[in-house]
């Protein structure tokens, strides 16, 4: 089963290297890049069948045991990560071979969104601090040049906010994870989670926490880290917009649910008092922001914001539910996310722009594309039977069964404010009569008009089936919350126990 | 040597945190610059600072002597270092092609993401 652990992170390397080599063809490079997203979703599939089977696997690269070498480890959460994130790397190779035209920006696009898979399926599987640091910088570089692919004005001004808040971002964690090994001498998760047990000044170890909180929450922009967000999310092509709105958040929360589950659940009442609060106004800040917009991506953006809140609501409660509750949410909110500015896209191709003003008409022009929209939105808000109901259903019931009533209250009328901002856009874009100065009803070219759909379909269909039947996707968020609340099948998997025994106490132990 | 390489790192935080305060982006880089030396001398102290003790394992032994100092950190800093090149070279020519298409370095005038027409008016308001 080894081979599955590194294949996600090998597979879409080698598409990236294959895929700049082959760049002179466009045919070849489109060949490359479709075989390694659908080799990657494979691989994916394959890796968490084997998770759920077979419980959490782990490998260790070059047979190095596991405190000292470098470790891979994919239990629940990060097996679930990984095909989720396949999905869309799939689906986006497919709609950017429908949005953009052949020439040096589709050349440039191709290999530079599978290095961000690597990088984004990397951070997924690193079983050590310092690899995840690594696959962070992967994907923030890879993501960069993604964002200024095209060279506008609007680009370069959103990349200097983004570059500027996310280097910060990587500085701080590389000094957080100095710091940890400073306190503790070890790098690996596993072993860190032991490690940190025996660190005499437990204060140290939480001053240390919140340089990871700030670090990875510049990641997840939440609140008051997200202002790089809104700022540069809509300004790229309409497929990498929709890859980072799936994924690169994402990795944040990630992160953050397995370090404050891992590592650092010593001070519970102040690091998850601390990221409550954060959490509640994450929701309220974003979900205003995206009240006052009227451009159709940096709506969807300001969205991202306020749905981060409610997946590290559901890690802050700190219990199995919640954190069940913040998985749901994340698996769910990537997909419909990302669909939401596809649809963002086939609109802008449609009818030349994405600013309400200006739509409208589309529900008589294209009630397919209608429908379409319809499904993610109204998910995203919350509506049952889609998926996003039993995501807020979950996480609301946990936050009640805390006694976090307030929270509760908060996520309800968030969610409320979410389905203000989406009958925004239904009312404006779609349902409203056409401006007279729009011109002529649009209308998709014919050859792309099936590249743009199918992956909006596809994804709508996905959110309509979690919603309608939601027990496959309940029962693996519970198996990888009971993980992460119980840290020792994680570490048992991880760790020879012979080798933690005999490994000789205090060696790069520097704390003294 | 712990305190002098903890002042050094207090003195280039403060200097980062000067250099990013300003509008000017080429400032702000050259903030992240000193930000980064300021971490990898932070991981640099974490493995330990002796003299004269190299982290050898002795002819026969299976383990280095106790206290010595911890050559990991040091392996740490140089794929850091290498990182954070790259990263501060593409932020340099990110700044070069910015000044290009909107003729300023300014933070505050680069408002082509952002229109002030269309809400940016918070950005104005920090500015007055």
């Amino acid at each position: 089963m080894n081979w599955l652990l590194v294949c996600p992170i090998v597979i879409p390397l080698a598409a990236a290297v294959i895929g700049f080599a082959g760049r002179g063809s466009e045919r070849t490079q489109r060949a490359v890049s479709l075989a390694g997203a659908i080799g990657l979703a494979g691989v994916a599939a394959g890796l968490l069948s084997s998770v759920w089977r077979d419980g959490i696997a782990s490998v260790q690269i070059g047979r190095w045991p596991a405190p000292y070498g470098i470790t891979l480890v994919a239990d629940h959460l990060s097996a679930a990560m990984v095909a989720v994130s396949a999905l869309i790397g799939l689906a986006t190779v497919i709609y950017a071979f429908g949005d953009t035209r052949p020439g040096p920006l589709s050349r440039a696009l191709h290999p530079l969104l599978h290095a961000l898979l690597a990088g984004v399926c990397g951070a997924f599987l690193a079983g050590d601090v310092f690899n995840l640091y690594v696959w962070f910088e992967i994907m923030l570089i890879a993501s960069l040049a993604l964002l200024v692919l095209g060279g506008t004005p609007a680009q370069l001004d959103g990349a200097v906010r983004y570059a500027a808040l996310s280097l910060i971002a990587t500085t701080l964690l590389l000094s957080g994870i100095g710091l940890l090994y400073g306190l503790t001498g070890t790098l690996n998760m596993a072993d860190l989670h032991l490690r940190v047990q025996e660190v005499e000044d437990q204060g140290l170890l939480t001053l240390v926490g919140m340089v990871f909180i700030i670090a990875f929450g510049l990641k997840a922009a939440v609140f008051p880290l997200f202002f790089w967000l809104p700022a540069s999310y809509h300004t790229p092509q309409t497929a990498v917009s929709a890859v980072f709105s799936g994924l690169l958040t994402k990795v944040g929360v990630y992160a953050l649910m397995r370090f404050f589950t891992l590592i650092f659940r010593h001070d519970v009442g102040y690091t998850h008092e601390l990221l409550l609060w954060v959490a509640g106004l994450t929701m309220v800040t974003g979900v205003l922001g995206a009240a006052s917009q009227n451009e159709l991506r940096r709506i969807l953006s300001f969205h991202i914001i306020s749905q981060i809140g409610y997946m590290i609501l559901g890690l802050a409660l700190f219990t199995t539910l919640g954190l069940l509750g913040g998985i749901f949410y994340v698996i769910h909110h990537i997909i419909v996310k990302a669909n939401l500015f596809f649809v963002s896209g086939a609109v802008n191709r449609l009818a030349g722009s994405t600013d309400l003003q200006t739509l409208g008409g589309l529900y008589r022009d294209k009630p397919l594309l209608a429908v379409l929209f319809f499904v993610p939105a109204f998910s995203l808000a919350g509506f049952p039977p889609l998926s996003g109901f039993w995501a807020k259903l979950l996480l609301i019931r946990a936050s009640v069964e805390s006694d976090e009533f307030v929270l509760a209250g908060v996520a309800l009328v968030v969610g409320l404010l979410t389905v203000f901002s989406m009958t925004k856009i239904w009312l404006n874009a779609f349902w409203k009569a056409r401006p007279d100065e729009a011109g002529p009803a649009p209308s998709f070219a014919p050859r792309r008009r099936w590249l743009l759909l199918a992956p909006i379909a596809t994804l709508a269909t996905i959110t309509l089936a979690i919603g309608l039947y939601a027990r496959p996707l309940y029962e693996l968020a519970e198996r990888a919350a009971t993980e992460l609340m119980d840290p020792s099948i994680y570490v048992e998997a991880v760790l020879d126990r012979d080798t933690v025994a005999t490994a000789a106490p205090g060696y790069g132990d520097n704390a003294e | 040597m712990e305190p002098i390489v903890a002042v050094i790192v207090g003195v280039l935080m403060a200097a980062t945190v000067y250099l990013m305060l300003s509008r000017n982006f080429v400032r702000f880089i050259f903030g992240l610059a000193l930000l980064s030396h300021a971490a990898n001398l932070v991981i640099f102290a974490s493995g330990g600072m002796t003299r004269g003790r190299p982290p050898l394992i002795a002819p026969g032994a299976s383990a280095p002597p106790p206290d010595i100092s911890n050559a990991v950190p040091q392996a740490l800093i140089l794929t850091a270092i290498v990182i954070s090149f790259s990263l501060l070279t593409f932020a340099l020519v990110l700044a070069f092609r910015t000044y290009q298409e909107l003729e300023t370095v300014d933070t505050d005038r680069m408002r082509a993401a952002e229109p002030t027409s269309a809400g940016a008016d918070a950005g104005q308001r920090a500015v007055g």
